[in-house]
């Protein structure tokens, strides 16, 4: 059910607020959080609530977790200040512990939706009907322990689990379709027994429809998305993998999130 | 050992909140915990990462949970969900090991859990129970599951001499006694070699100890007083020589001031091996069994 309903400017204010943190504590990784935002602060701010669980299977997307989670008044600038520096909570990966929003610390590949597909296992025992949503990466899906959590999920039939792909093309050190080719991945994912829905990742109204609807089978939304979104010149350029900001990309990369 | 597990289990399976997942194991001993358990019983299937981080997951809506695997399957393929997602987490998952060191013996290296324990006290928060006999398992299941700490429970199968009375479960005992040295051997190779000792007269007679669980907490001081007077030390462990009990224990003796007049290792060394074959003949390969501890015992008395 809807809570509020995001607008452009909210989504450029929290793009904004991401390369800032990134910005000021010198880290990279951006372009999958960029890829991953949109998608994030829509399942929190519209459709998180209650006893529901969002759980980063693509831990190096923190970046737009805690940006999600500033949104929402659970961290403060004081906490983003300190982002991936010397006695902060918020390394690089999402923490083992300190922060109620997020169960789990995950980074290591292949995990989350483990982690989704047991504690939706969980809510179903004790007749609770809160949902669980996990967002994992593409080239996570080369994990092995990916496909188990999959196989897993389906023969429960997890109805009261969501699991979103943010595919964006790109991986550590290659495109996956270089390294190692599923494409097109939906077509993998269609021979399970899921409610599977391939959309464009940016597409906020695309993103709402996806989430809607009541669910029989476990749901699987991959979402098209562009590594590096709303900063041409990161945009589908995989070192933004990696890549700190410097001043003039940063002034660039805020006048563009701006026009946005 | 499993019919204990399985009764110990079913005990507690009135508990709404207590869940039991396999991956795919228990074929003649677990039957009777599935129909208690009902649908709170997953066979998780042949896949043991994703059997532990849906336990982690489980256990963090506060479900008790359990997981069951043969040994090396239990806690070497998902080391790091065991890492990331319980020990991280100080989630209280239990992992039941079957089969610990040798005990599948001729099945091959495969199937060898000889450097369990030491692999998983290198994660934080973790706990690890080595029954020593079946009888045991009761007390066991008992303590893990009211721990707030994930655990690990390598089963084997309990060895005593025949018409051996098991004396009531506790982390450490004292097994035989006499005026001979120490012995501390690690879960069931304890019962291995009651018989033996027993056969000895009483001023050669080793004290025998069995200590069931890590990480060390206080030592019996009638121990530490043994350790200090007699003639010799010797600790016996089906596990590898690194990362064992015997280097942990020297470790706390040399903390504490007290010194070890002599020292003898012996340990699980299979993964040398390219022969197989059964737990015993695996044991005497390592100089496990009890006429090799009997040989070690001699030569404390020359020395």
């Amino acid at each position: 059910m809807a809570k509020i309903r995001l607008t452009t400017k909210d989504f450029s204010v929290m793009r904004k607020r991401l390369l800032q943190m990134h910005f000021d504590s010198g880290v990279g990784h951006i372009g999958g959080n960029l890829s991953a935002l949109d998608a994030m602060l829509i399942v929190f701010h519209e459709y998180l609530g209650g006893e529901d669980k969002f759980i980063l299977s693509k831990g190096h997307s923190a970046g737009a977790l805690y940006t999600t989670l500033w949104s929402l008044g659970r961290l403060q600038d004081q906490d983003l200040k300190l982002f991936s520096k010397d006695n902060t909570l918020l390394a690089t990966h999402p923490p083992a512990r300190g922060i109620a929003d997020i169960p789990f610390a995950t980074g290591s590949l292949g995990h989350g939706l483990s982690l989704a597909a047991g504690t939706a296992l969980a809510f179903r025992l004790k007749g609770n009907n809160a949902q669980v949503f996990c967002l994992t990466s593409d080239g996570e899906w080369q994990e092995g322990s990916t496909w188990e959590a999959l196989i897993f999920a389906c023969h429960h039939r997890l109805s009261n689990l969501t699991v979103l792909v943010d595919h964006n093309n790109l991986q550590g050190f290659g495109s996956t379709a270089d390294v190692a080719s599923m494409s097109p991945l939906w077509d993998k994912l269609q021979g399970f027994d899921v409610e599977l829905l391939v959309i464009d990742g940016h597409d906020p109204d695309a993103i709402r429809a996806a989430l809607e609807g009541e669910r029989k089978r476990l749901r699987v939304v991959v979402l098209r998305t562009v590594k590096g979104h709303g900063v041409s010149f990161m945009e589908n350029r995989m070192e933004w993998h990696y890549l700190p900001l410097t001043e003039a990309q940063y002034r660039q990369a805020i006048e563009e999130a701006d026009l946005k | 050992m499993r019919k204990q597990l399985c009764d110990a289990l079913v005990a507690r399976a009135a508990k709404p909140g207590m869940v039991f997942l396999t991956g795919d194991l228990g074929f003649m001993a677990l039957e009777p915990l599935r129909e208690a358990l009902g649908k709170r019983f997953i066979n998780a299937g042949v896949a043991e990462q994703n059997m532990v981080s849906v336990a982690a997951g489980l256990a963090r809506q506060d479900f008790e949970v359990w997981v069951y695997s043969i040994a090396p399957f239990c806690y070497a393929r998902p080391f790091e969900q065991i890492r990331n997602d319980i020990a991280f987490h100080n989630l209280p998952v239990k992992l039941i090991g079957n089969g610990g060191g040798y005990g599948y013996g001729v099945q091959g290296p495969t199937h060898h859990a000889i450097e369990d324990y030491g692999v998983l006290l290198t994660l934080p928060n973790m706990s690890v129970y080595v029954p020593a006999f079946d009888e045991d398992m009761e007390a066991i299941i008992a303590r893990a599951g009211t721990s707030p700490r994930p655990a690990y429970i390598r089963m084997g199968r309990g060895e005593p001499p025949g018409g051996y009375t098991v004396p009531a479960y506790a982390p450490w005992r004292q097994l035989t006694c006499g005026n001979g040295p120490v012995v501390i051997a690690v879960g069931p190779l304890a019962g291995t070699y009651i018989e033996a000792f027993e056969r000895l007269p009483v001023e050669s007679r080793p004290n025998l100890w069995a200590v069931s669980e890590f990480p060390l907490g206080q030592l019996p001081g009638e121990l530490l007083v043994q350790i200090e007077k007699q003639p010799g030390l010797c600790v016996a462990e089906e596990h590898v020589r690194r990362g064992g009990f015997g280097s942990e224990l020297l470790l706390y003796l040399a903390e504490k001031n007290i010194t070890v007049r002599r020292f003898r290792h012996l340990y699980a060394r299979a993964h040398h091996y390219d022969r197989y074959g059964s737990q015993q003949f695996l044991r005497r390969q390592s100089a496990l069994d009890a006429d090799s501890m009997l040989a070690v015992l001699k030569g404390f008395q020359h020395a």
